[in-house]
């Protein structure tokens, strides 16, 4: 058993740290206030190569391993979650499903521009009566000569206003209801109209869009792998997407922690660094623990996918845990600045506000113990697949 | 044009001197030193700029230091030497000089850089030894730089102004850290660092003598180290809401204002 990280993957993380400590953190807490995108930092990532860490140089990316791309969400999560997620969508639930299911040709024409940042990637799933729920969509694809025309509403679509490329989910079978008659299609940023800014507890410098895509008519070579077999699509990128969001929630956390830590051993009360006080010393010592914890769940979900291996039900247990952690954990964090934790004058409170949305999207803790015990006791999937979206 | 750049890899985070050997303690994690950077990114643009050239980093260290030399190659430079050799541990300025020059020697460069200092060692002199040795001029401070037909300028900052400095290639420079920004190593630099050439030398394939080298070249001897003396009794002023005032009456008293 090795612990270590990579030559490679150690320089990775030090530079995607390097860059979030000067290039992101600094201006935090200001997007937040603001609920600002902040545009202009994607381009400087794409530079780096931070925007397709894990795509093969074929395609326009750097080449790098699963575990790399995780490393840099968590270092880019830990200065802003909201940062965190916008390139947690783009990367791993908009391109990677290109790479596993798409043609040659789709590979060679909606990859590169995505990994090399020129625009970014959504992952339209969810609607208004479809969450969890997700094999309720209906979102039309009806037939249309040799292709279809696509109409309906989707819901809290990450990046939705400025993407350019859409993995979108809708209903090719009418008569099919639940997951068997869904298909996946790749759109354009053309195809889709954004009709609302979501208003959010947290993830304010993410944006988060209703859209409608309103007769839209695609031909068969935006079609994602084959008709009918969306819901597959879906899964697998969930599968994976949701190591990703684990690492997410794992960076708020270690953020969190950094501050808690300095915190206390700086304040003094009662004649001494509250650091020196048990109670405080036992926050401290849990936050660690749980956040190493989580830490070895959510870099062996990556290793394991890496490897290609089946991490379906270890993404769930790194995901599930490292989440709930994270809002418990920036919660302590508050508490170990007392006062101060509750104001904006230091970071922990955005910190709480953005771990909490981790136990919900890409499937809510209570999808993850769902998918963990299926796993465990060798439950067949259901015929209606959870979709965890 | 071929342009050769001294690095050092020096401990991260804070200094600790091993009090048995009075050497700084290298054994954790250690980073480019930060002041390197910026000879590292000057001579990429010269490179750049002049659109062919070769970038050397060559340093001289411990086995670990190739961390700090591959982020010059994920930087951009071209390849590396290191002289690593269990007999330079110890050296002082005269005996590090002395490795230094034998190995740019070897590369005969038509430009050497040197960030300005060390962050462990701070000695900010290195590149004037290793200049005297190779008998090449030394322009230092250096804030902006620039190569026209065979010659290096130097603009300098000073209390009253510039210094604009000229010398005649080959020559040694000296940058500080207002040169430039330097550039972050991009992911696909840091993928590929590790097929560029890396080459270990020891003091023998450098033909130095191992009396030269280390604590038997160094001309310096650390005979004690001490605790910085106490700053003896400090005043801390809590701020409830008057401590403004109450700093500008202590410096009243101090009669410092
Ligand atoms: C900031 C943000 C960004 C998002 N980005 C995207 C995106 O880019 N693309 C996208 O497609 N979606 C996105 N979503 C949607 C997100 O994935 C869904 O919110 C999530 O899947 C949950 O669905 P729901 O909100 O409809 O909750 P519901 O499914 O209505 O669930 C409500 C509650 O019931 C529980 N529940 C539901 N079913 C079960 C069950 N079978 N057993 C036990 N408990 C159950 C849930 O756990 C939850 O507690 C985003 C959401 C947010 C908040």
């Amino acid at each position: 058993m090795d612990f270590a990280l990579s030559a490679d993957q150690r320089e990775i993380q030090a530079l995607a740290r390097e860059f979030a400590e000067a290039e992101i953190e600094p201006h935090a807490a200001a997007w937040d206030r603001e609920h600002r995108f902040p545009r202009e930092l994607y381009a400087k990532l794409a530079d780096l190569g931070l925007m397709g860490v894990c795509v093969p140089e074929e395609y326009g990316g750097a080449g790098a391993d699963f575990l790399s791309y995780i490393l840099v969400l968590e270092e880019l999560s830990r200065a802003d979650a909201g940062v965190g997620v916008t390139v947690a969508v783009h990367t791993s639930a908009a391109t990677l499903p290109i790479l596993t299911f798409g043609t040659e040709e789709q590979k060679a024409r909606f990859v590169p521009p995505l990994a090399r940042g020129e625009h970014l990637g959504a992952f339209a799933l969810t609607e208004p009566e479809a969450g969890s729920d997700a094999g309720a969509l209906r979102t039309r694809a009806a037939r249309d000569g040799d292709g279809w025309t696509i109409s309906g509403a989707k819901q809290w679509i990450t990046n939705g206003t400025y993407a350019g490329t859409f993995l979108l989910f809708a209903r090719t079978d009418p008569d099919t209801p639940g997951a068997r008659g869904v298909s996946a299609f790749l759109l354009d940023g053309e195809h889709v109209r954004v009709t609302r800014d979501e208003e959010k507890l947290g993830l304010n410098s993410s944006i988060t869009n209703d859209i409608v895509v309103e007769g839209a008519r695609v031909g068969r070579d935006r079609l994602l792998h084959e008709e009918g077999r969306g819901f597959r699509v879906a899964m697998a990128t969930l599968d994976g997407g949701r190591i990703g969001i684990a690492a997410q929630a794992l960076g708020i956390a270690q953020a969190a922690y950094d501050v808690a830590r300095s915190y206390a051993k700086e304040r003094h009360t009662f004649g001494k660094p509250i650091a020196e006080h048990q109670a405080i010393q036992y926050k401290l010592a849990d936050m660690s623990t749980e956040i190493d914890a989580a830490r070895l769940l959510v870099y062996r979900a990556a290793w394991l996918k890496q490897e290609g291996q089946p991490h379906t039900e270890e993404g769930a247990k790194a995901k599930l845990f490292a989440s709930e952690m994270a809002r418990r954990q920036t919660a302590e964090a508050i508490q170990i600045l007392g006062g101060y934790g509750y104001t904006k004058e230091f970071p922990v409170e955005r910190y709480y506000r953005d771990a909490k949305v981790t136990e919900i999207y890409e499937g809510t803790s209570e999808i993850q113990r769902l998918v963990i015990a299926r796993s465990v006791l060798g439950l067949r999937q259901a015929e209606r697949t959870l979709a965890q979206g | 044009m071929k342009i050769a750049v001294c690095v050092k890899q020096v401990p991260e985070g804070s200094r600790r001197i091993d009090a048995a050997t009075k050497r700084l303690d290298r054994s954790g994690e250690g980073a480019l030193n930060p002041y390197d950077a910026y000879a590292v990114e000057e001579a990429l643009r010269l490179r750049d700029a002049s659109g062919e050239g070769e970038v050397v980093v060559v340093s001289v260290g411990p086995a670990s230091a190739a961390d700090a030399i591959r982020k010059t190659l994920a930087m951009g430079a071209d390849r590396a030497v290191l002289v690593s050799d269990d007999a330079a541990a110890g050296s002082d300025l005269v005996a590090t000089s002395y490795v230094l020059a034998n190995a740019l020697e070897r590369e005969s460069s038509d430009l050497v850089v040197f960030g300005y200092q060390a962050a462990d060692s701070d000695g900010a002199v290195l590149w004037a030894a290793v200049a005297d040795r190779l008998r090449r001029p030394v322009v230092s401070q250096v804030a902006e730089l620039r190569l026209e037909s065979g010659r290096v300028r130097g603009k300098r900052q000073t209390e009253f102004g510039y210094d604009v400095i000229e010398a005649p290639l080959p020559a040694v420079v000296a940058v500080t850290d207002a040169i430039n920004e330097p550039r972050y190593p991009s992911l696909k630099g840091i993928m590929g660092a590790k097929r560029k050439p890396q080459e270990t030398l020891t003091l023998a394939e450098l033909g130095i003598e191992a009396e030269r080298a280390g604590e038997a070249g160094s001309r310096t001897v650390v005979l004690a180290l001490n605790e910085p003396p106490s700053r003896g009794e400090a005043r801390r002023i809590e701020d409830d809401g008057d401590a403004a005032a109450r700093i500008v009456e202590f410096l009243l008293e101090k009669r410092l204002l």
